[in-house]
Protein backbone atom coordinates (compact mmCIF):
# COMPACT_ATOMS: atom_id res chain seq x y z
CA UNK A 1 0.00 0.00 0.00
CA UNK A 2 1.65 3.26 -1.16
CA UNK A 3 1.81 5.94 1.48
CA UNK A 4 1.65 9.63 0.04
CA UNK A 5 0.45 11.81 3.34
CA UNK A 6 1.97 10.18 5.92
CA UNK A 7 5.17 8.33 4.05
CA UNK A 8 8.08 10.27 5.75
CA UNK A 9 6.33 10.62 9.36
CA UNK A 10 8.53 9.81 12.20
CA UNK A 11 6.55 7.70 15.26
CA UNK A 12 5.57 10.16 18.53
CA UNK A 13 6.87 13.12 16.80
CA UNK A 14 6.77 15.68 13.88
CA UNK A 15 8.68 15.37 11.40
CA UNK A 16 11.37 18.29 11.30
CA UNK A 17 11.75 20.69 8.24
CA UNK A 18 15.47 19.19 7.36
CA UNK A 19 14.51 15.58 7.55
CA UNK A 20 11.42 16.74 5.02
CA UNK A 21 14.25 18.55 2.63
CA UNK A 22 15.86 14.90 2.55
CA UNK A 23 13.42 13.03 1.80
CA UNK A 24 12.70 15.29 -1.53
CA UNK A 25 10.45 17.90 -0.03
CA UNK A 26 10.06 21.68 -1.84
CA UNK A 27 11.65 19.48 -4.31
CA UNK A 28 7.95 19.70 -6.26
CA UNK A 29 7.95 23.48 -5.86
CA UNK A 30 11.68 23.87 -7.35
CA UNK A 31 10.22 21.76 -10.12
CA UNK A 32 7.40 23.48 -10.62
CA UNK A 33 8.63 26.91 -10.72
CA UNK A 34 11.27 25.57 -13.19
CA UNK A 35 9.78 24.11 -14.92
CA UNK A 36 5.98 24.54 -15.62
CA UNK A 37 3.71 27.25 -16.27
CA UNK A 38 1.27 27.52 -13.84
CA UNK A 39 -1.51 25.94 -16.17
CA UNK A 40 0.91 23.01 -16.44
CA UNK A 41 0.47 22.80 -12.41
CA UNK A 42 -3.47 23.03 -12.74
CA UNK A 43 -4.05 20.38 -15.29
CA UNK A 44 -1.96 17.87 -13.56
CA UNK A 45 -4.48 18.80 -10.68
CA UNK A 46 -7.43 17.89 -13.10
CA UNK A 47 -5.64 14.68 -14.90
CA UNK A 48 -5.14 13.47 -11.27
CA UNK A 49 -8.64 13.07 -10.18
CA UNK A 50 -7.75 14.51 -7.45
CA UNK A 51 -11.26 15.75 -5.80
CA UNK A 52 -11.72 17.73 -2.38
CA UNK A 53 -11.13 15.49 1.20
CA UNK A 54 -12.97 18.19 3.17
CA UNK A 55 -16.45 16.86 2.62
CA UNK A 56 -17.89 17.56 -0.75
CA UNK A 57 -15.57 15.40 -2.93
CA UNK A 58 -15.51 18.70 -5.73
CA UNK A 59 -12.63 17.93 -8.17
CA UNK A 60 -10.06 20.06 -7.37
CA UNK A 61 -8.38 21.02 -10.58
CA UNK A 62 -12.11 22.11 -11.31
CA UNK A 63 -12.51 24.33 -8.90
CA UNK A 64 -9.19 26.18 -9.23
CA UNK A 65 -10.45 26.57 -13.18
CA UNK A 66 -13.23 28.53 -12.14
CA UNK A 67 -11.22 31.41 -10.81
CA UNK A 68 -11.21 34.08 -13.10
CA UNK A 69 -7.51 34.93 -13.89
CA UNK A 70 -8.33 38.32 -15.89
CA UNK A 71 -9.94 40.43 -12.24
CA UNK A 72 -7.99 43.29 -11.42
CA UNK A 73 -7.03 42.95 -7.27
CA UNK A 74 -5.41 39.59 -5.21
CA UNK A 75 -6.38 35.94 -5.56
CA UNK A 76 -6.54 34.20 -2.68
CA UNK A 77 -6.33 30.56 -1.18
CA UNK A 78 -7.43 29.49 1.81
CA UNK A 79 -6.45 26.23 3.59
CA UNK A 80 -9.51 24.82 5.42
CA UNK A 81 -8.41 23.22 9.03
CA UNK A 82 -11.69 24.23 10.98
CA UNK A 83 -12.41 20.35 11.66
CA UNK A 84 -14.85 20.01 13.83
CA UNK A 85 -17.12 17.35 12.51
CA UNK A 86 -17.57 14.99 15.04
CA UNK A 87 -15.37 11.64 14.31
CA UNK A 88 -12.70 13.67 12.52
CA UNK A 89 -9.28 14.01 13.16
CA UNK A 90 -7.12 13.31 10.10
CA UNK A 91 -5.88 17.40 9.23
CA UNK A 92 -4.59 17.47 13.30
CA UNK A 93 -3.02 13.98 12.46
CA UNK A 94 -1.76 15.20 9.09
CA UNK A 95 0.06 18.88 10.80
CA UNK A 96 1.06 17.54 13.69
CA UNK A 97 3.26 14.22 11.91
CA UNK A 98 4.13 16.74 8.56
CA UNK A 99 2.89 20.70 8.51
CA UNK A 100 5.80 20.74 5.69
CA UNK A 101 3.15 18.84 3.18
CA UNK A 102 1.13 21.78 3.67
CA UNK A 103 3.32 24.52 3.28
CA UNK A 104 4.20 22.72 -0.17
CA UNK A 105 0.92 22.29 -1.37
CA UNK A 106 -0.31 25.44 -0.77
CA UNK A 107 2.80 26.73 -2.34
CA UNK A 108 1.94 24.52 -5.29
CA UNK A 109 -1.93 25.60 -4.95
CA UNK A 110 -0.72 29.87 -4.83
CA UNK A 111 1.43 29.51 -7.93
CA UNK A 112 -0.87 27.42 -10.01
CA UNK A 113 -3.46 30.21 -8.91
CA UNK A 114 -1.94 33.10 -8.98
CA UNK A 115 -2.28 34.06 -4.98
CA UNK A 116 0.39 35.94 -3.48
CA UNK A 117 -1.06 35.65 0.30
CA UNK A 118 -3.00 32.45 1.25
CA UNK A 119 -4.40 31.74 4.81
CA UNK A 120 -4.78 28.65 6.97
CA UNK A 121 -7.60 28.49 9.23
CA UNK A 122 -7.10 26.50 12.42
CA UNK A 123 -9.85 25.49 14.55
CA UNK A 124 -9.33 26.39 18.46
CA UNK A 125 -7.61 23.08 20.43
CA UNK A 126 -5.13 22.31 17.40
CA UNK A 127 -2.49 24.07 18.86
CA UNK A 128 0.21 21.73 18.46
CA UNK A 129 -0.76 21.87 14.53
CA UNK A 130 -0.81 25.89 14.79
CA UNK A 131 2.89 25.90 16.24
CA UNK A 132 4.06 23.18 13.90
CA UNK A 133 2.71 25.37 10.81
CA UNK A 134 4.10 28.52 12.43
CA UNK A 135 7.36 26.60 12.21
CA UNK A 136 7.56 25.20 9.13
CA UNK A 137 6.10 28.22 7.45
CA UNK A 138 9.32 29.88 9.32
CA UNK A 139 11.76 28.04 8.16
CA UNK A 140 9.99 27.73 4.44
CA UNK A 141 11.12 31.52 4.36
CA UNK A 142 14.65 31.16 5.86
CA UNK A 143 15.42 28.39 2.88
CA UNK A 144 13.83 30.71 0.06
CA UNK A 145 10.63 28.66 -0.62
CA UNK A 146 8.33 31.40 0.57
CA UNK A 147 8.49 34.97 0.39
CA UNK A 148 9.79 37.51 -2.15
CA UNK A 149 11.07 36.16 -5.46
CA UNK A 150 10.77 32.11 -4.72
CA UNK A 151 13.96 30.35 -5.71
CA UNK A 152 14.39 33.28 -7.81
CA UNK A 153 11.16 32.56 -10.20
CA UNK A 154 9.88 36.21 -9.17
CA UNK A 155 7.22 34.07 -7.61
CA UNK A 156 6.24 35.80 -4.29
CA UNK A 157 4.06 33.96 -1.59
CA UNK A 158 2.85 34.81 2.11
CA UNK A 159 1.37 32.45 4.21
CA UNK A 160 -0.80 33.53 7.61
CA UNK A 161 -1.96 31.56 10.49
CA UNK A 162 -5.80 32.15 11.60
CA UNK A 163 -6.49 30.44 14.94
CA UNK A 164 -10.30 30.29 15.40
CA UNK A 165 -12.20 30.19 18.60
CA UNK A 166 -14.43 27.56 17.79
CA UNK A 167 -18.13 26.52 15.94
CA UNK A 168 -18.58 23.92 13.53
CA UNK A 169 -20.16 26.88 10.87
CA UNK A 170 -16.94 28.21 10.76
CA UNK A 171 -15.58 25.15 8.25
CA UNK A 172 -18.08 26.04 5.92
CA UNK A 173 -16.05 28.00 3.37
CA UNK A 174 -17.90 30.83 2.49
CA UNK A 175 -18.66 31.44 6.90
CA UNK A 176 -15.37 30.99 7.10
CA UNK A 177 -14.23 33.84 4.52
CA UNK A 178 -16.47 35.69 6.45
CA UNK A 179 -15.07 34.35 9.80
CA UNK A 180 -11.48 35.47 8.57
CA UNK A 181 -12.65 38.93 7.34
CA UNK A 182 -14.00 39.07 11.56
CA UNK A 183 -17.18 39.37 10.78
CA UNK A 184 -20.06 37.32 12.41
CA UNK A 185 -19.39 33.67 10.39
CA UNK A 186 -22.89 33.03 9.06
CA UNK A 187 -22.74 31.74 5.57
CA UNK A 188 -23.24 33.61 2.22
CA UNK A 189 -25.83 33.22 -0.13
CA UNK A 190 -24.40 31.18 -3.12
CA UNK A 191 -23.63 32.22 -6.14
CA UNK A 192 -21.88 34.52 -6.30
CA UNK A 193 -19.10 31.50 -5.43
CA UNK A 194 -16.38 32.29 -3.72
CA UNK A 195 -13.68 31.24 -6.64
CA UNK A 196 -15.71 34.39 -8.22
CA UNK A 197 -16.06 36.33 -4.96
CA UNK A 198 -14.87 35.42 -1.84
CA UNK A 199 -12.10 36.67 0.84
CA UNK A 200 -12.63 40.60 0.31
CA UNK A 201 -14.74 40.36 -2.23
CA UNK A 202 -11.61 38.72 -4.63
CA UNK A 203 -11.66 35.57 -5.96
CA UNK A 204 -10.85 32.70 -3.71
CA UNK A 205 -10.43 28.91 -3.21
CA UNK A 206 -11.04 27.16 -0.70
CA UNK A 207 -8.99 24.24 -0.09
CA UNK A 208 -8.76 21.30 2.82
CA UNK A 209 -5.56 20.58 4.26
CA UNK A 210 -5.09 16.82 3.04
CA UNK A 211 -6.94 17.85 -0.64
CA UNK A 212 -3.73 20.36 -0.94
CA UNK A 213 -1.18 17.68 1.13
CA UNK A 214 -1.48 15.90 -2.07
CA UNK A 215 -0.25 18.26 -4.76
CA UNK A 216 3.16 17.97 -3.78
CA UNK A 217 2.99 14.16 -5.15
CA UNK A 218 0.65 14.82 -7.61
CA UNK A 219 3.60 17.33 -9.19
CA UNK A 220 6.62 14.77 -8.37
CA UNK A 221 5.41 11.72 -9.33
CA UNK A 222 2.92 12.20 -11.76
CA UNK A 223 -1.01 12.77 -12.10
CA UNK A 224 -1.31 9.12 -13.74
CA UNK A 225 0.75 7.86 -10.92
CA UNK A 226 -0.91 9.28 -7.80
CA UNK A 227 -4.16 8.26 -9.48
CA UNK A 228 -3.17 5.03 -9.15
CA UNK A 229 -2.36 5.09 -5.23
CA UNK A 230 -6.04 4.31 -4.98
CA UNK A 231 -7.76 0.61 -4.76
CA UNK A 232 -9.90 0.36 -7.70
CA UNK A 233 -9.51 2.09 -11.26
CA UNK A 234 -12.60 4.74 -10.54
CA UNK A 235 -11.03 5.82 -7.40
CA UNK A 236 -7.91 8.59 -7.19
CA UNK A 237 -5.32 8.57 -4.86
CA UNK A 238 -5.12 7.66 -1.20
CA UNK A 239 -7.03 9.26 1.76
CA UNK A 240 -7.07 9.37 5.76
CA UNK A 241 -9.82 7.42 7.09
CA UNK A 242 -9.56 8.34 10.86
CA UNK A 243 -11.21 5.90 12.57
CA UNK A 244 -13.52 5.72 16.58
CA UNK A 245 -16.14 3.39 18.11
CA UNK A 246 -15.81 -0.07 19.00
CA UNK A 247 -13.12 -1.35 16.87
CA UNK A 248 -9.47 -2.50 18.39
CA UNK A 249 -7.96 0.51 16.37
CA UNK A 250 -9.02 3.36 16.83
CA UNK A 251 -5.98 5.61 14.87
CA UNK A 252 -5.59 7.59 11.49
CA UNK A 253 -4.84 5.51 8.51
CA UNK A 254 -3.69 6.69 4.80
CA UNK A 255 -5.32 4.05 2.99
CA UNK A 256 -6.18 3.59 -1.04
CA UNK A 257 -8.98 5.46 -1.68
CA UNK A 258 -11.84 2.33 -3.00
CA UNK A 259 -10.83 -0.04 -0.20
CA UNK A 260 -14.09 -1.77 0.84
CA UNK A 261 -15.55 -0.98 4.32
CA UNK A 262 -15.00 -4.12 5.26
CA UNK A 263 -11.39 -4.54 4.05
CA UNK A 264 -10.77 -1.33 6.61
CA UNK A 265 -12.24 -2.80 9.47
CA UNK A 266 -10.79 -6.14 9.86
CA UNK A 267 -7.58 -4.90 8.49
CA UNK A 268 -5.71 -1.95 9.46
CA UNK A 269 -8.96 -1.20 12.40
CA UNK A 270 -8.14 -4.94 13.99
CA UNK A 271 -11.60 -5.82 13.50
CA UNK A 272 -14.23 -5.02 16.53
CA UNK A 273 -13.53 -5.09 19.88
CA UNK A 274 -13.45 -8.93 22.06
CA UNK A 275 -17.13 -9.26 22.97
CA UNK A 276 -18.32 -6.57 20.26
CA UNK A 277 -20.29 -7.28 16.97
CA UNK A 278 -20.47 -5.05 14.49
CA UNK A 279 -23.94 -3.26 14.21
CA UNK A 280 -23.46 0.07 12.10
CA UNK A 281 -21.05 2.70 11.87
CA UNK A 282 -20.69 6.47 10.25
CA UNK A 283 -19.16 6.31 7.60
CA UNK A 284 -17.17 9.71 6.83
CA UNK A 285 -17.95 12.07 9.71
CA UNK A 286 -21.41 13.48 11.96
CA UNK A 287 -23.01 14.28 8.67
CA UNK A 288 -23.32 11.24 6.74
CA UNK A 289 -26.22 8.26 6.98
CA UNK A 290 -25.51 4.72 8.77
CA UNK A 291 -23.67 2.07 7.36
CA UNK A 292 -24.78 -1.19 8.62
CA UNK A 293 -23.16 -5.20 7.73
CA UNK A 294 -25.24 -4.92 4.71
CA UNK A 295 -22.53 -2.51 3.26
CA UNK A 296 -19.97 -4.01 4.28
CA UNK A 297 -18.84 -4.46 0.30
CA UNK A 298 -19.56 -0.64 -0.43
CA UNK A 299 -16.23 0.69 -1.96
CA UNK A 300 -15.15 3.38 0.30
CA UNK A 301 -14.78 6.21 -2.60
CA UNK A 302 -16.58 9.04 -3.27
CA UNK A 303 -19.28 7.85 -5.99
CA UNK A 304 -19.79 3.96 -4.92
CA UNK A 305 -20.44 5.38 -1.19
CA UNK A 306 -23.04 7.96 -2.27
CA UNK A 307 -24.65 5.35 -4.72
CA UNK A 308 -25.25 3.14 -1.78
CA UNK A 309 -27.38 6.23 0.04
CA UNK A 310 -24.54 7.90 2.38
CA UNK A 311 -21.31 10.28 1.68
CA UNK A 312 -17.94 9.23 1.69
CA UNK A 313 -17.61 13.04 3.78
CA UNK A 314 -14.53 13.75 5.41
CA UNK A 315 -13.61 9.86 5.94
CA UNK A 316 -14.32 9.97 10.00
CA UNK A 317 -15.43 6.20 10.27
CA UNK A 318 -17.24 6.16 13.85
CA UNK A 319 -18.07 2.14 14.77
CA UNK A 320 -20.64 0.82 16.33
CA UNK A 321 -21.10 -2.25 18.59
CA UNK A 322 -24.87 -4.48 18.86
CA UNK A 323 -25.44 -3.01 22.33
CA UNK A 324 -25.42 0.74 20.87
CA UNK A 325 -28.82 2.17 20.96
CA UNK A 326 -29.43 4.05 17.27
CA UNK A 327 -31.77 6.45 18.40
CA UNK A 328 -29.36 7.29 21.45
CA UNK A 329 -26.21 7.73 18.60
CA UNK A 330 -28.71 10.31 16.46
CA UNK A 331 -30.00 12.00 19.13
CA UNK A 332 -26.13 12.93 20.15
CA UNK A 333 -25.14 13.67 16.60
CA UNK A 334 -29.01 15.96 16.42
CA UNK A 335 -27.79 17.46 20.44
CA UNK A 336 -24.88 18.75 18.75
CA UNK A 337 -25.80 19.75 15.02
CA UNK A 338 -28.90 21.81 16.64
CA UNK A 339 -26.38 23.81 19.08
CA UNK A 340 -23.73 24.66 16.21
CA UNK A 341 -26.32 25.68 14.26
CA UNK A 342 -25.20 29.35 13.22
CA UNK A 343 -29.01 30.68 13.83
CA UNK A 344 -28.94 32.69 10.75
CA UNK A 345 -31.81 30.92 9.14
CA UNK A 346 -35.21 29.74 10.10
CA UNK A 347 -35.64 26.13 8.87
CA UNK A 348 -31.93 25.24 10.89
CA UNK A 349 -32.95 27.47 14.11
CA UNK A 350 -36.41 26.06 14.67
CA UNK A 351 -36.13 22.80 12.77
CA UNK A 352 -33.12 21.13 14.76
CA UNK A 353 -34.15 21.76 18.41
CA UNK A 354 -37.67 20.17 17.36
CA UNK A 355 -35.86 17.04 15.77
CA UNK A 356 -33.98 17.02 18.95
CA UNK A 357 -36.95 17.43 20.91
CA UNK A 358 -38.95 14.24 18.85
CA UNK A 359 -35.61 12.07 19.89
CA UNK A 360 -35.54 12.92 23.04
CA UNK A 361 -39.47 11.72 23.35
CA UNK A 362 -38.37 8.58 21.70
CA UNK A 363 -35.63 7.96 22.93
CA UNK A 364 -37.06 8.22 27.01
CA UNK A 365 -39.82 5.96 26.04
CA UNK A 366 -42.42 9.03 25.32
CA UNK A 367 -42.66 8.70 21.85
CA UNK A 368 -45.62 8.58 19.50
CA UNK A 369 -46.34 6.34 16.52
CA UNK A 370 -46.79 9.85 14.03
CA UNK A 371 -43.23 11.17 15.08
CA UNK A 372 -41.59 8.76 12.58
CA UNK A 373 -43.39 10.56 9.70
CA UNK A 374 -42.58 14.30 11.35
CA UNK A 375 -39.04 12.78 11.04
CA UNK A 376 -39.24 12.25 7.87
CA UNK A 377 -41.08 15.29 6.92
CA UNK A 378 -37.84 17.09 8.49
CA UNK A 379 -35.37 15.11 6.35
CA UNK A 380 -37.13 16.45 3.20
CA UNK A 381 -37.78 19.97 5.02
CA UNK A 382 -34.75 20.58 5.81
CA UNK A 383 -32.92 20.36 2.19
CA UNK A 384 -34.27 24.28 2.27
CA UNK A 385 -31.95 25.39 4.67
CA UNK A 386 -29.81 28.24 3.80
CA UNK A 387 -26.70 26.07 3.65
CA UNK A 388 -25.61 22.52 3.97
CA UNK A 389 -25.16 22.54 7.41
CA UNK A 390 -28.70 21.32 8.26
CA UNK A 391 -29.69 18.82 5.53
CA UNK A 392 -25.75 17.28 6.91
CA UNK A 393 -27.73 17.36 10.36
CA UNK A 394 -30.92 15.35 8.93
CA UNK A 395 -28.00 12.45 7.46
CA UNK A 396 -28.05 10.04 10.77
CA UNK A 397 -31.73 10.64 11.04
CA UNK A 398 -32.45 9.39 7.18
CA UNK A 399 -30.17 6.71 8.10
CA UNK A 400 -31.89 5.93 11.28
CA UNK A 401 -35.32 5.68 9.38
CA UNK A 402 -33.99 3.54 6.34
CA UNK A 403 -32.01 0.96 8.51
CA UNK A 404 -32.88 1.46 11.84
CA UNK A 405 -36.90 1.61 11.63
CA UNK A 406 -37.44 -1.30 13.67
CA UNK A 407 -35.57 -0.51 16.42
CA UNK A 408 -37.13 3.01 16.65
CA UNK A 409 -40.79 1.66 16.31
CA UNK A 410 -39.60 -0.89 18.97
CA UNK A 411 -38.60 2.20 21.42
CA UNK A 412 -42.23 3.88 20.69
CA UNK A 413 -44.08 0.86 20.90
CA UNK A 414 -42.29 -0.76 24.09
CA UNK A 415 -42.22 2.60 25.63
CA UNK A 416 -38.56 2.39 26.95
CA UNK A 417 -35.58 1.97 24.90
CA UNK A 418 -34.14 -1.67 24.71
CA UNK A 419 -30.83 -0.84 25.21
CA UNK A 420 -30.64 1.00 28.54
CA UNK A 421 -27.75 0.21 30.98
CA UNK A 422 -26.49 -2.10 28.27
CA UNK A 423 -23.80 0.41 26.73
CA UNK A 424 -19.87 -0.67 26.69
CA UNK A 425 -18.25 1.71 29.25
CA UNK B 1 -7.25 48.86 31.50
CA UNK B 2 -4.78 46.81 30.05
CA UNK B 3 -0.95 47.41 30.37
CA UNK B 4 0.90 49.16 27.93
CA UNK B 5 2.88 46.38 26.39
CA UNK B 6 -0.45 44.33 25.64
CA UNK B 7 -1.80 47.53 23.84
CA UNK B 8 0.90 48.56 21.76
CA UNK B 9 1.28 44.72 20.78
CA UNK B 10 -2.26 44.62 19.65
CA UNK B 11 -2.37 48.28 18.22
CA UNK B 12 0.66 46.54 15.86
CA UNK B 13 -1.37 43.40 15.12
CA UNK B 14 -4.11 45.55 13.98
CA UNK B 15 -1.61 48.09 12.06
CA UNK B 16 -0.47 44.53 10.13
CA UNK B 17 -3.94 43.45 9.70
CA UNK B 18 -5.36 43.20 6.03
CA UNK B 19 -8.28 45.24 7.50
CA UNK B 20 -8.86 46.03 10.68
CA UNK B 21 -11.14 43.76 11.80
CA UNK B 22 -9.30 41.06 10.29
CA UNK B 23 -7.34 41.13 13.99
CA UNK B 24 -10.91 41.03 15.76
CA UNK B 25 -10.26 37.24 16.79
CA UNK B 26 -6.78 37.59 18.05
CA UNK B 27 -7.54 40.99 19.91
CA UNK B 28 -10.58 39.06 21.62
CA UNK B 29 -8.49 36.20 23.05
CA UNK B 30 -5.41 38.74 23.78
CA UNK B 31 -7.82 40.31 26.29
CA UNK B 32 -9.47 37.29 27.80
CA UNK B 33 -6.07 35.83 28.27
CA UNK B 34 -5.54 39.28 30.14
CA UNK B 35 -8.99 39.39 32.36
CA UNK B 36 -9.83 35.54 32.72
CA UNK B 37 -13.10 36.48 30.38
CA UNK B 38 -13.68 39.14 27.68
CA UNK B 39 -15.52 41.66 30.63
CA UNK B 40 -17.31 45.05 29.04
CA UNK B 41 -14.24 46.51 29.81
CA UNK B 42 -12.34 44.28 27.30
CA UNK B 43 -15.02 44.56 24.81
CA UNK B 44 -15.08 48.60 25.08
CA UNK B 45 -11.02 48.07 24.76
CA UNK B 46 -11.40 45.60 21.97
CA UNK B 47 -13.73 48.22 20.00
CA UNK B 48 -11.08 51.08 20.49
CA UNK B 49 -8.35 48.92 19.07
CA UNK B 50 -10.40 47.46 16.19
CA UNK B 51 -12.07 50.47 15.22
CA UNK B 52 -15.15 48.87 15.52
CA UNK B 53 -18.51 49.95 17.86
CA UNK B 54 -18.87 47.65 21.25
CA UNK B 55 -21.82 46.04 19.80
CA UNK B 56 -19.96 44.94 16.27
CA UNK B 57 -17.14 43.20 18.73
CA UNK B 58 -20.33 41.72 21.50
CA UNK B 59 -21.65 40.34 18.10
CA UNK B 60 -18.54 38.67 17.40
CA UNK B 61 -17.82 37.55 20.88
CA UNK B 62 -20.93 35.93 21.35
CA UNK B 63 -20.50 33.89 18.11
CA UNK B 64 -17.39 31.92 19.47
CA UNK B 65 -17.76 29.16 21.95
CA UNK B 66 -13.97 29.94 23.46
CA UNK B 67 -15.32 33.55 24.00
CA UNK B 68 -16.57 34.14 27.65
CA UNK B 69 -18.90 36.79 27.77
CA UNK B 70 -19.52 35.89 31.65
CA UNK B 71 -16.53 35.05 34.49
CA UNK B 72 -15.12 31.68 34.14
CA UNK B 73 -12.29 30.17 36.58
CA UNK B 74 -8.91 30.55 35.82
CA UNK B 75 -9.13 26.59 34.77
CA UNK B 76 -11.12 25.48 32.47
CA UNK B 77 -12.23 21.92 32.32
CA UNK B 78 -13.95 21.63 28.60
CA UNK B 79 -15.04 17.24 28.13
CA UNK B 80 -16.31 16.59 24.88
CA UNK B 81 -19.68 15.21 24.27
CA UNK B 82 -20.14 14.44 20.96
CA UNK B 83 -20.15 11.20 19.28
CA UNK B 84 -17.30 9.40 19.47
CA UNK B 85 -16.41 10.03 23.11
CA UNK B 86 -20.39 9.53 23.56
CA UNK B 87 -19.60 5.96 22.40
CA UNK B 88 -16.62 5.39 24.62
CA UNK B 89 -18.19 6.37 27.89
CA UNK B 90 -17.76 10.30 27.46
CA UNK B 91 -20.79 10.63 29.60
CA UNK B 92 -19.57 8.69 32.55
CA UNK B 93 -16.31 10.98 32.62
CA UNK B 94 -18.69 13.78 32.74
CA UNK B 95 -20.90 12.55 35.15
CA UNK B 96 -17.69 11.15 37.52
CA UNK B 97 -16.28 15.10 37.13
CA UNK B 98 -19.56 16.78 37.96
CA UNK B 99 -19.27 14.32 40.98
CA UNK B 100 -15.66 14.82 42.14
CA UNK B 101 -16.31 19.12 41.53
CA UNK B 102 -19.72 18.86 43.54
CA UNK B 103 -21.57 21.23 40.83
CA UNK B 104 -23.60 21.15 37.14
CA UNK B 105 -22.03 21.48 33.68
CA UNK B 106 -21.51 25.12 32.49
CA UNK B 107 -20.72 25.93 36.50
CA UNK B 108 -17.67 27.28 38.61
CA UNK B 109 -16.50 25.75 41.87
CA UNK B 110 -17.57 27.02 45.07
CA UNK B 111 -13.79 27.68 45.27
CA UNK B 112 -13.33 30.01 41.88
CA UNK B 113 -10.59 27.70 41.04
CA UNK B 114 -12.30 25.69 37.51
CA UNK B 115 -15.04 25.73 35.53
CA UNK B 116 -16.55 23.23 33.90
CA UNK B 117 -17.80 22.95 30.15
CA UNK B 118 -19.11 20.28 28.06
CA UNK B 119 -18.07 20.95 24.62
CA UNK B 120 -18.14 19.73 21.04
CA UNK B 121 -15.42 16.83 19.70
CA UNK B 122 -11.97 17.92 20.19
CA UNK B 123 -10.61 16.50 17.00
CA UNK B 124 -8.90 13.69 19.02
CA UNK B 125 -11.88 10.84 18.50
CA UNK B 126 -9.30 8.06 17.99
CA UNK B 127 -8.44 8.72 21.98
CA UNK B 128 -12.28 8.55 23.10
CA UNK B 129 -13.23 10.08 25.76
CA UNK B 130 -11.25 13.30 25.78
CA UNK B 131 -10.92 16.17 27.80
CA UNK B 132 -8.99 19.88 27.53
CA UNK B 133 -7.68 22.10 29.99
CA UNK B 134 -6.54 25.04 28.85
CA UNK B 135 -4.74 24.27 25.58
CA UNK B 136 -3.70 20.49 26.66
CA UNK B 137 -5.72 18.12 25.57
CA UNK B 138 -6.41 14.52 27.36
CA UNK B 139 -7.22 11.56 25.35
CA UNK B 140 -8.54 7.71 26.79
CA UNK B 141 -9.67 9.37 30.12
CA UNK B 142 -11.27 7.17 32.39
CA UNK B 143 -13.27 8.20 35.56
CA UNK B 144 -9.85 7.80 38.00
CA UNK B 145 -7.59 9.45 35.50
CA UNK B 146 -9.79 12.45 34.94
CA UNK B 147 -10.39 12.91 38.39
CA UNK B 148 -6.26 12.59 38.94
CA UNK B 149 -5.92 15.58 36.52
CA UNK B 150 -8.44 17.51 37.12
CA UNK B 151 -7.57 17.69 41.23
CA UNK B 152 -4.13 18.26 40.10
CA UNK B 153 -4.59 21.08 38.39
CA UNK B 154 -7.21 22.40 41.03
CA UNK B 155 -3.93 22.81 43.13
CA UNK B 156 -1.95 24.24 40.36
CA UNK B 157 -4.84 26.91 40.03
CA UNK B 158 -4.20 30.50 40.73
CA UNK B 159 -7.56 30.65 42.31
CA UNK B 160 -7.58 28.25 44.98
C1 LIG C 1 -21.23 23.01 8.30
C2 LIG C 1 -20.05 22.72 7.45
C3 LIG C 1 -18.80 22.54 8.03
C4 LIG C 1 -17.68 22.27 7.26
N1 LIG C 1 -16.47 22.08 7.87
C5 LIG C 1 -15.38 21.84 7.12
C6 LIG C 1 -14.11 21.67 7.73
O1 LIG C 1 -13.96 21.76 8.94
N2 LIG C 1 -13.03 21.44 6.94
C7 LIG C 1 -13.15 21.38 5.56
O2 LIG C 1 -12.16 21.21 4.88
N3 LIG C 1 -14.34 21.53 4.97
C8 LIG C 1 -15.46 21.77 5.71
N4 LIG C 1 -16.65 21.95 5.08
C9 LIG C 1 -16.69 21.94 3.60
C10 LIG C 1 -16.28 23.30 3.05
O3 LIG C 1 -17.43 24.11 2.91
C11 LIG C 1 -15.62 23.20 1.68
O4 LIG C 1 -16.42 22.45 0.85
C12 LIG C 1 -14.25 22.55 1.73
O5 LIG C 1 -13.41 23.19 2.64
C13 LIG C 1 -13.64 22.61 0.36
O6 LIG C 1 -12.38 21.97 0.35
P1 LIG C 1 -12.10 20.71 -0.56
O7 LIG C 1 -12.71 20.99 -1.91
O8 LIG C 1 -10.64 20.61 -0.61
O9 LIG C 1 -12.76 19.55 0.10
C14 LIG C 1 -17.80 22.20 5.85
C15 LIG C 1 -19.05 22.37 5.26
C16 LIG C 1 -20.18 22.62 6.05
C17 LIG C 1 -21.50 22.81 5.38
S1 LIG D 1 -28.65 25.99 7.80
FE1 LIG D 1 -28.16 26.38 9.97
S2 LIG D 1 -25.99 26.76 9.97
FE2 LIG D 1 -26.68 27.03 7.84
S3 LIG D 1 -27.22 29.22 7.67
FE3 LIG D 1 -29.09 28.18 8.30
S4 LIG D 1 -29.03 28.39 10.57
FE4 LIG D 1 -26.96 28.78 9.85
S1 LIG E 1 -15.99 13.07 19.52
FE1 LIG E 1 -14.86 13.59 21.30
S2 LIG E 1 -12.97 14.24 20.46
FE2 LIG E 1 -14.18 13.87 18.67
Amino acid sequence: MEQILLKHTRPGRCLSFDEYRSAGGFGALAKALGKMTPAEVQQNVIDSGLRGRGGAGFPTGKKWSFVPRDLPGPRYLICNCDEMEPGTYKDRVLLERNPHLLVEGMALACYALGVRHAFIFVRYGYEQAAENLRSSIAAAHSSGFLGDNILGSGFTLELGVHQSAGRYICGEETALINALEGKRANPRAKPPFPAVKGLWGQPTVVNNVETLANIPAIINEGPLWWKSTAATPEAAGTKLFCISGHVVNTDCFELPLGMTLGEIIDGPCGGMRPGSRFKACIPGGASTPYFTDAHRDVSMDFDPVAKAGSRLGTGGIVVFDQSTCMVAVTLNLIRFFARESCGWCTPCREGLPFVRHILERIESGRGEAQDIEILREHVQMLNYAFCALAPGAMGPVEGLLNHFGDELREHISAGSCPFKGDRLP
Amino acid sequence: MIPELLKTNLEKRVADAVTNREAAVDTMKELQRHYGWLTDEALEEAAQLLGLSPLQVEELATFYEMIYRRPVAPRIVHVCDSISCWASGGETLLKSLTQLLEIEPGSTTADGAITLLPCSCLGNCGEAPCMMIGEKQYGRMTPEAGAEIVAAVRDASPGS
